[in-house]
C-alpha cells in the first residue's frame, strides 16, 4: 500500500530543509485542489506531501504604491479577492483568482498553486504574465528570480527543481493611468476550466490614449500559458482605436499553438484567442482610462 | 403555476413537507454508500483500458498474494448463462450479455469494461491489488460509431450476434433492424408542397445522477445473501443478480438504500453480483462503490445516434408524409432504445404516410441503460426541428402547425392502435395562451423556439399494505424506491382514501422480502401504477373498516357507508354515532384483530404522456456560446398529486434536455478511451446555466385510472434539445443539426453562414 508522509514546516527555513532532503519524493501541499486529485488518480505519487501553509512569507500579501505587491504563494485566491488594494490595483489578477473553481475551492486554492501545477489553462497564470510578475524560487542552492513567462515548460512541468519552492511573486506597482483584465472562454457558467484565457495589461499616455505600455498572455492555447509580444508591441505608441486592437489580435492568434482537444477544436481557439484578445484589451483600457 | 382544481380533493394537489425530508436535510438519510457491517471487505474492479479487446489470459497470483487482499473473480467464477432475455422492469435483458457485462468473459467491449474484482481489507488494498493483476490483451479496432459498425466488413464486436434479416450465417453489429409503415411515403410526398429533410447526429450522453453506483453484499454460509444497494428497482437487483450468480431468486434479499438520482441508469446491476460472490468467497460482507470516472466509463449512458428525417406538409401546413431513419448506439451489448426513438419520433403528429427504420447497432462504448424517455430526445431532435423548418416555409407558427397536426384522442399511433384521450393539444394551447409566449423577444441574437415530445409510459407491477394502527395512524408500506417525492405523493393518496391527515400516514420502503413484487421505479409508472395499488389497499382497508363497525354496530357490512373519514350506518338514526378511524382503531383487537390493507396490480391503460416547451436563447455569434433567457414548459400530468414534484419533475427533465442540447457529450479519443471521465469535462448545466424554469401543469386524466394520474417523470426531457435548436435557428439562422450544440459547433456553423453571405455579397457587387 503506498503511504505518504505529511509534513507541517512552520518557517520557510525548515520547509526548504525538507524540500532538499526528499527532492522528486517530495511535493508541496497549498491548497490541495489538484494535488489531492492528482494522488487519487494515482498521476502523481509522492511520498511526502509538505504543507505549506503554515509560514508566513507564503501567506502573506503586501502592497504598497512604492514598492508594488509582493503575493504569497499559498495566499487562498478569495483572500485576493477580498483585498481592497488588490480588487483596485490589479483587478486582471483579482477577477482571474476569482474565476478559478468555485467559493468553495477559491478557499483552499492559491495563484503559486495555480502557477506550479504547471497546466497551460491556469486562470491566474496570464494574468500574471500581464502584470510582469516575478516568481521568487528557494531552494537547496539559493534563491532566484524566475520572470512567471518562464515558469512552465511543459503541461505539468515547471522550472522547479527537486527541492525549491516557489515563494511569493513580485509584481511592480502599478502606474498611472494603468490597469490589467483577463477574461477566459468557458462553455459553461461556472465551474469550468479555460478553453482560452486572455490576460491583458496596458498603461496609457496621460494626455492622449496612446499606449505607453502594454502587455498580452495567453493560456490554454498552447503548451505553457504563452507571452504574446509581438502582439503587445504592435500597440505601443499607437491610439487603441479599434485598427490597433484588430491588429493585436491578429498577432496574439499568431503566437497561439493549440490544438484539438475535448474542450474545443484549434480552429475554435484560435477564432476565440482574437475575440478575448480584443474584448480583454478593450476592458484594461476602460479601466485605465478611470 | 399550478392550474390543477381540487376536484372534491382534501389532500390530492396539496403542497405537503415531504416524510422523508427531515432525514434527507439533517443527513441522516442513508444512501448506499453510508452502511457499513462488521468485518466489512472492499471491493474493486480492474477495467479494460481497451476500447475493443481479446482478453489472452487474466493472471490473479501476484495480486492475491498482497497482504489483505481475499478474494479475486473473473468471468470465469460467473456461470456461463444462455442467451435468454429476461424482463428487467422496463425492458427485457438478455441474461448473457448481462454476466458479459458484469465481468468481461474473453473480449472487453469498451474503455473500462469490468475485467476482475477484488475483495480486501481496505479499499487502498483493493486499489493496489488491481496494480497486481497482469491482463494480457490483444487489441483490436475500435468501432466507435453506427456508421462504423453498420458498413461492410466492419469489425464485428460479438462473433455469435445475428440478426433475422441478415440470416443465421452472417456476422453482424446490426442486432435489430425495426420497420413501422402506414399508407405510402412516396404518393404522400407528392401531394406535399413542401418537403424538409435533413440528417442528424447526437452524442452519447450520461444521465448524470450524483450518486455513484453502490452495493454491499452480505452471503450466509445458510446459502442466503443480502443485498444493500442504491436502485430504482429492489426486485430487478434480486433477479437479475440471482440469475447472473445462478442462485434462486428467493435467496436474495434487496434492501433499497436511499437513492442520489437514477434516471433509469439505476435499473440494471453493475457491482451488486460481485459484491455477493466476493462475500461469497471470503465470508465477508463486501462493499464495493465506483469513482465518479468509473460511473462514465462502464455505466448509464444512453445511445448516440444518426437520424434522417424527411417530412412534408402542403401549403396549408397539413403533413402529409414522414420517412424516418434511426441508427443507435447500443454500446459493446444490443439494446439500445432505438425502438423506442422509432415509435415516439411522429407520435405527436397525425401523418397519414409513414415509413421509419430503425437499427440497434453495437459499438466499442458502454452498454447503454435507459435514459429518461430513453430515445425519444434524440428522435424529436430530429422530426421536431424538421417540422420548425416545415412551419416557416409554409408561413405558418411552430405553434399552430403542432394544433393543425397534433396527435388527439383516435388518432393511430406509430404501432397502429389509436390513442386514447391525451393531452397533447391542450399543452400546445398552454404554451400558446401564455405570458411567456406571448412577450416580445428583442435584441441581437436572440431568438425563441418551441417543440413538443411524446413519451408512453408504463404500468407494470405494483403492490402494497396499509397498517392501521390502534391509535388511528397508518403506516405504508410499498416497494417502489422514492426518487422524486414517491413517499409523499403514495402517503397523500392512501390518506386521501382513508380521509386522515396526511402526516398521520407513515410511508416505508420495504426490502424484497417485506413487500409483494413490486417493478422498478422508472417508465414513469410509480405514481401511476403503485398509486393506483395504494389506492386499491386503502380501499380494502375501508371494506375491513366496514365489517368491524358493522360488528360492533351488530349490522351487515353493507349497512354501513364510509365518507369523508367516517364510518356510519347506511340508515341515520338510533344512537349509533359516526366513528373515525381514530374512534375505531383502539377496538381493532376486540372485533376480530389488526387490520392490514393489501393490494397488488398489475397497471394496464396506461397514460401517454406530452410535453410542449418554449425556449429563448441569446448567442454570442463571436464564440457560439448559447444563453437559455426563459424556458417554460407545458405538461399533461393527468392529475397532479403533489404539484410541487409534479413540476420538479417538468424542471428537472427540462434541465438535463437543456444540457444534452448544449454542452453534454461523451469524448471518445481515436484509439475509443473516454477522455472527459469527470464532470469538468463532461458538462452538465450548473445553476448558473440555467434560468428559473416555468411550469404550466396541463391535468388531462387519464381514462381508468381511479384519480386520473398520468406518469410524469420522463417526457418533460424529449422536446428541450429540440427547442433549444429551434430557437438558435431564430436566434442567428444556422440550422443545427448535431448534438451538443456547443460554442465550437455553433461557432463553426455561424462563420460558415457568414462566409457564405460574404461570398454571394461579393457575387453580387
Amino acid at each position: 500500500m503506498h503511504a505518504i508522509t505529511y509534513e507541517t514546516p512552520k518557517s520557510l527555513d525548515e520547509a526548504v530543509k525538507l524540500m532538499a532532503a526528499h527532492g522528486e519524493k517530495a511535493r508541496a501541499l497549498s491548497g490541495g485542489t489538484d494535488l489531492l486529485i492528482q494522488l487519487r488518480a494515482g498521476t502523481r505519487r509522492p511520498e511526502y506531501v509538505v504543507n505549506i501553509k503554515n509560514i508566513p512569507e507564503l501567506t502573506r500579501i503586501s502592497f504598497s504604491l512604492q514598492h508594488g505587491l509582493k503575493l504569497g504563494a499559498a495566499v487562498p485566491c478569495i483572500e485576493i479577492h477580498e483585498n481592497g488594494d488588490m480588487r483596485k490595483y490589479y483587478p486582471g489578477l483579482t477577477e482571474a483568482a476569482h474565476l478559478i473553481g468555485s467559493l468553495q475551492i477559491q478557499s483552499r486554492a492559491s495563484v503559486g498553486g495555480n502557477l506550479c501545477n504547471g497546466s497551460p489553462a491556469a486562470d491566474a497564470t496570464p494574468a500574471l504574465i500581464a502584470l510582469g510578475a516575478q516568481a521568487r524560487v528557494v531552494g537547496p542552492k539559493g534563491e532566484r528570480m524566475v520572470p512567471v513567462e518562464s515558469f512552465c515548460l511543459a503541461p505539468g512541468r515547471t522550472v522547479l527543481q527537486p527541492g525549491e519552492l516557489l515563494v511569493e511573486f513580485h509584481i511592480p506597482a502599478p502606474e498611472r493611468r494603468a490597469s490589467d483584465a483577463y477574461l477566459r472562454f468557458i462553455p459553461r457558467n461556472e465551474m469550468d476550466i479555460a478553453v482560452v484565457g486572455v490576460g491583458a495589461a496596458l498603461t496609457l499616455d496621460m494626455s492622449d490614449d496612446r499606449v505607453v505600455a502594454a502587455r498580452i498572455a495567453l493560456g490554454a492555447v498552447g503548451p505553457t500559458p504563452i507571452l504574446a509580444a509581438e502582439a503587445a508591441k504592435s500597440l505601443i505608441g499607437k491610439p487603441l482605436d479599434a485598427a490597433a486592437i484588430d491588429n493585436a489580435a491578429r498577432l496574439a492568434i499568431a503566437a497561439s499553438s493549440p490544438i484539438d482537444d475535448m474542450r474545443g477544436t484549434a480552429e475554435f481557439r484560435r477564432h476565440v484567442v482574437g475575440v478575448l484578445t480584443r474584448r480583454t484589451l478593450a476592458k484594461a483600457a476602460e479601466r485605465a482610462r478611470e | 403555476m399550478a392550474a390543477s382544481t381540487t376536484n372534491g380533493f382534501k389532500v390530492i394537489g396539496t403542497r405537503p413537507i415531504r416524510h422523508d425530508g427531515v432525514d434527507k436535510v439533517t443527513g441522516r438519510a442513508k444512501y448506499g454508500a453510508d452502511y457499513a457491517f462488521p468485518g466489512m471487505l472492499h471491493g474493486k474492479v480492474l477495467r479494460s483500458p481497451h476500447a475493443h479487446a481479446n482478453i489472452k489470459s487474466i493472471k490473479i497470483d501476484k495480486a492475491l498474494a498482497l497482504p489483505g487482499v481475499k478474494a479475486i473473480v473473473t468471468a470465469d467464477d460467473l456461470p456461463k448463462l444462455p442467451d435468454k432475455m429476461e424482463a428487467a422492469g422496463e425492458q427485457a435483458i438478455n441474461l448473457n450479455h448481462l454476466s458479459m457485462n458484469i465481468l468481461a468473459r474473453g473480449k472487453a467491449l469498451y474503455d473500462g469494461h469490468a475485467i476482475a474484482a477484488v475483495a480486501a481489507t481496505s479499499s487502498h488494498i483493493a486499489d493496489e491489488a488491481l496494480r497486481l493483476i497482469e491482463v494480457e490483451y490483444e487489441p483490436l479496432a475500435p468501432v466507435m460509431t453506427v456508421e462504423d459498425g453498420m458498413k461492410p466488413g466492419a469489425t464485428i464486436l460479438l462473433p455469435t450476434l445475428r440478426n433475422k434479416e441478415d440470416g443465421p450465417d452472417k456476422e453482424t453489429n446490426v442486432a435489430a433492424h425495426l420497420q413501422f409503415k402506414r399508407g405510402d411515403v412516396a404518393e404522400g410526398f407528392k401531394q406535399a408542397d413542401y418537403v424538409v429533410e435533413r440528417e442528424f447526429k447526437t452524442a452519447m450522453v450520461h444521465q448524470g445522477y450524483i450518486e455513484p453506483h453502490n452495493a454491499i453484499g452480505i452471503y450466509n454460509a445458510d446459502g442466503h445473501a443480502t443485498i444493500y444497494c442504491s436502485t430504482q428497482g429492489s426486485f430487478v437487483v434480486r433477479s437479475l443478480s440471482a440469475a447472473v450468480l445462478g442462485i434462486s431468486e428467493g435467496k436474495i434479499k434487496v434492501v433499497p438504500a436511499e437513492i442520489g438520482g437514477g434516471f433509469g441508469g439505476k435499473t440494471t446491476v453493475y457491482l451488486e453480483p460481485l459484491a455477493v460472490l466476493l462475500s461469497q468467497k471470503t465470508g465477508h460482507p463486501v462493499k464495493m462503490t465506483m469513482t465518479r470516472a468509473e460511473v462514465l466509463r462502464a455505466t448509464g449512458p444512453t445511445s448516440g445516434s444518426t437520424i434522417r428525417c424527411k417530412m412534408g406538409a402542403t401549403k396549408d401546413g397539413k403533413l402529409v408524409a414522414a420517412q424516418c431513419w434511426l441508427a443507435y448506439e447500443a454500446g459493446g451489448f444490443p439494446g439500445s432504445p432505438v425502438g423506442a426513438g422509432a415509435m415516439t419520433i411522429l407520435a405527436p403528429y397525425n401523418i397519414p404516410n409513414i415509413l421509419v427504420d430503425a437499427y440497434d447497432v453495437v459499438v466499442n462504448r458502454p452498454k447503454t441503460a435507459a435514459y429518461r424517455a430513453p430515445g425519444a430526445s434524440n428522435a424529436a431532435m430530429a422530426s421536431e426541428t424538421v417540422l420548425d423548418e416545415l412551419a416557416e416555409k409554409c408561413g405558418i407558427d411552430p405553434l399552430d402547425i403542432r394544433l393543425i397536426n397534433g396527435s388527439h384522442e383516435g388518432t393511430p399511433q406509430t404501432v397502429g392502435p389509436p390513442f386514447k384521450r391525451i393531452g397533447l393539444i391542450e399543452t400546445i394551447e398552454a404554451i400558446k395562451n401564455g405570458e411567456h409566449y406571448k412577450s416580445r423577444l428583442t435584441g441581437p441574437n436572440r431568438g425563441r423556439g418551441v417543440a413538443s415530445g411524446f413519451w408512453f409510459n408504463v404500468g407494470l407491477q405494483s403492490s402494497a399494505t396499509i397498517n392501521i394502527h390502534t391509535d388511528g395512524t397508518v403506516s405504508l408500506v410499498i416497494g417502489s424506491v422514492d426518487i422524486g417525492g414517491t413517499r409523499a405523493a403514495q402517503a397523500m393518496i392512501a390518506a386521501e382514501v382513508l380521509g386522515v391527515d396526511v402526516n398521520d400516514v407513515r410511508p416505508t420502503i420495504a426490502d424484497t422480502d417485506s413487500i409483494g413484487h413490486t417493478d422498478v421505479t422508472g417508465g414513469s409508472r410509480t405514481c401511476f401504477a403503485t398509486g393506483w395499488a395504494v389506492y386499491e389497499a386503502a380501499q380494502d382497508c375501508i371494506r375491513q373498516l366496514k365489517e368491524r363497525a358493522a360488528k360492533l354496530w351488530e349490522k351487515k357490512p353493507d349497512e354501513v357507508v364510509f365518507e369523508n373519514g367516517m364510518l356510519s350506518p347506511a340508515q341515520p338514526g338510533g344512537d349509533l354515532k359516526p366513528m373515525s378511524i381514530k374512534q375505531i382503531a383502539p377496538r381493532l383487537a376486540r372485533t376480530g384483530g389488526p387490520i392490514v390493507g393489501r393490494a397488488t396490480i398489475n397497471a394496464r391503460a396506461v397514460g401517454p404522456a406530452f410535453a410542449t416547451i418554449c425556449v429563448d436563447v441569446e448567442v454570442d455569434p463571436d464564440t457560439g456560446k448559447t444563453q437559455i433567457l426563459r424556458a417554460t414548459i407545458a405538461q399533461d400530468v393527468g392529475k397532479a398529486i403533489h404539484p410541487a414534484y409534479v413540476e420538479g419533475q417538468m424542471q428537472g427533465g427540462t434541465a438535463q434536455g437543456i444540457g444534452w442540447a448544449l454542452n453534454e457529450e461523451y469524448f471518445y479519443d481515436d484509439r475509443g478511451i473516454l477522455r472527459n471521465t469527470g464532470l469538468l469535462d463532461y458538462r452538465m448545466p450548473t445553476c448558473l446555466d440555467l434560468p428559473p424554469i416555468e411550469t404550466l401543469i396541463v391535468e388531462v386524466p387519464t381514462p381508468g385510472h381511479p384519480l386520473g394520474i398520468r406518469g410524469v417523470g420522463e417526457v418533460s426531457i424529449v422536446p428541450p434539445p429540440a427547442a433549444v435548436a429551434n430557437a438558435i435557428y431564430h436566434a442567428v439562422g444556422v440550422r443545427m443539426t448535431e448534438l451538443p450544440m456547443s460554442p465550437s459547433r455553433l461557432l463553426k456553423a455561424i462563420l460558415k453562414k457568414r462566409a457564405a453571405g460574404e461570398t454571394q455579397a461579393a457575387a453580387a457587387d
